[in-house]
């Protein structure tokens, strides 16, 4: 078990995501970041979907029960593990009794814990991601524990990456949406020679962007989105989606993230800049 | 037979948006449905697959795949022009009991006073109705139901409310529906469904499917405490009727 000794500002078990319940409105969930955890799984040599901790803004302070081992990515964060600093992309080993604590949050905005063979959380609807009310938390909380499976020894074929970060980045590759045809040229030249900084309106469903396009007045039936979809409300605003958020919508769907530009905005938080490109 | 034209557009690189004329027509849902069955019987496994109809348009979503467009495009427009004729999965009219007393239907009066009619009035229109499922989004197991009488169009409410119960029935413009979980809403709350429209536990969590037809039959507040007890322990019968028979 890992016990949590302090849960953080929003700490929360994803694997690669809920996926099969679209048709019933269940929203696929999983790591924001998932470039990053394929990271971590890969160096802990582990199945693509075991899960990790999601570390939103401010970390957990968590206390290993088991010996295993751990690699930490995506957000920089001061860490120490028994009061020792450690660094990311880089495979630790923990001994029973070994204490992880987090501090500061230098850059990014989301950091990710990963462990040997996964967390073992419960399996609701095929994924161990949590979503409330799918599963039954929606994020850790102090003094509760979660499951891992014991591992004494592990040789790793590499025990540190070098990764290309995310974090620097801020250009987010798109490709067009289906009602990107819709967009008249004064809003193509705002969306695309324009700088956006991210709202306070952000979190796992959506990220909302502060500056406000020219409006539009499109209506259309209520129709399928995905992750990464870039709605464009009557007053102007852009909203991307994100693994939580909602599986169908009625706004025009402008754009659509690519892969790599999710796990990009999943490092901003509020105040921050992004900027359009298309691919 | 098929007199449809159907637009074929990519969505991102893991998706495809197939689109039917833009309008909210049973013909139109019926012809999605169709597709849906023949392309999981002839052409995509649903294992890879996940296929989401929702009023004139169904999105294709293979989740690890980068898919190759060009080469599905012509296909999908290939494969719906030799669909033919194909049953749709069996469809059930779902009969749902709903309370429409004042303690759950909080904007019945307020309602009754724009429509110039009886609650009573609104209550038996309201489930008179055979409303169809037209998509299922926003949370799980929301249904999107058409077909709502014109008598009983009234606008959202101007202020959402900030929590509206599990449950709870609401009506808005030409939708009306189930709460499937405590949620932020606007629409106007005319009753209370004691059957909950999502259960995790079940391998089907959602017994409702888009196409399914869902009537709604008044219920007491005694009756509904009791429905209430019986789905929480689970032997609580929905009344369900096998359409296309």
């Amino acid at each position: 078990m890992l016990n949590i000794i302090k849960s953080g500002f929003f700490t929360t078990v994803q694997d690669y995501g809920r996926f099969g319940y679209r048709d019933k409105g269940v929203p696929v969930a999983g790591a924001m970041d998932s470039f990053t955890v394929s990271k971590l799984n890969t160096l802990l040599e582990n199945d693509e979907n075991s899960a990790v901790l999601e570390i939103t803004m401010t970390g957990p302070t968590l206390e290993f029960e088991q010996d295993t081992y751990i690699v930490l990515g995506g957000a920089e964060m001061s860490v120490t593990l028994n009061e020792k600093p450690i660094n990311n992309y880089k495979v630790y080993k923990v001994k029973s009794g070994d204490v992880l604590t987090y501090g500061k949050l230098l850059k990014g905005f989301r950091g990710y814990l990963g462990i040997k063979d996964g967390f073992n959380t419960a399996v609701v609807l095929g994924s161990r991601s949590f979503f409330r009310p799918i599963t039954e938390q929606d994020s850790i909380k102090k003094l509760s524990s979660l499951p891992y499976t014991k591992c004494k020894l592990f040789n790793p074929k590499i025990s540190e990456l070098k990764v290309a970060s995310v974090l620097d980045k801020s250009q987010l590759e798109v490709y067009k949406g289906p009602e990107y045809e819709l967009l008249t040229d004064k809003q193509l030249s705002q969306i695309f020679y324009k700088e956006f900084s991210v709202a306070n309106e952000n979190n796992r469903m959506a990220y909302q962007l502060k500056e406000a396009i020219e409006g539009n007045a499109i209506s259309m039936l209520t129709s399928a989105t995905l992750p990464g979809t870039i709605q464009l409300t009557p007053a102007g605003k852009l909203i991307i989606l994100m693994k939580d958020g909602q599986t169908t919508g009625g706004y025009p769907r402008i754009l659509q993230l690519s892969d790599m530009a999710m796990s990009i905005l999943a490092q901003k938080r509020s105040g921050d800049l992004v900027s359009f490109k298309l691919k | 037979m098929t007199t449809f034209n159907i637009s074929v557009r990519q969505f991102g690189v893991h998706a495809i948006l197939i689109e039917w004329p833009n309008r909210v027509e049973e013909s139109i849902l019926d012809e999605i449905l169709q597709f849906i069955q023949f392309l999981k019987k002839n052409h995509l496994d649903d294992k890879e697959w996940e296929f989401v109809p929702a009023y004139n348009s169904l999105t294709l979503i293979c989740k690890d795949t980068v898919l190759d467009f060009d080469y599905l495009k012509p296909k999908i427009k290939d494969w719906y022009a030799k669909k033919g004729k194909i049953d749709p999965a069996t469809r059930y009219l779902w009969r749902l009991p709903v309370c429409y007393d004042l303690k759950f239907g909080l904007d019945l009066e307020e309602i009754s006073e724009k429509l110039s009619m009886s609650v009573e009035k609104i209550t038996e229109l309201h489930s008179l109705n055979i409303y169809t499922v037209y998509g299922i989004g926003f949370l799980p197991g929301f249904m999107y139901l058409g077909g709502v009488p014109e008598a009983l169009e009234v606008p959202r409410k101007a202020t959402p409310r900030p929590r509206v119960l599990m449950g709870s029935v609401g009506l808005a413009g030409k939708q009306t529906g189930i709460y499937p979980q405590d949620s932020p809403g606007g629409w106007n709350i005319i009753g209370k469904c004691p059957v909950p429209m999502f259960d995790v536990k079940k391998e089907n969590p959602c017994f409702v499917k888009v196409g399914d037809k869902i009537q709604f039959y008044p219920i007491s507040m005694a009756e509904y405490q009791l429905h209430k007890i019986e789905s929480e322990v689970g032997i609580y019968n929905i009344e369900k009727i096998v359409l296309d028979a």
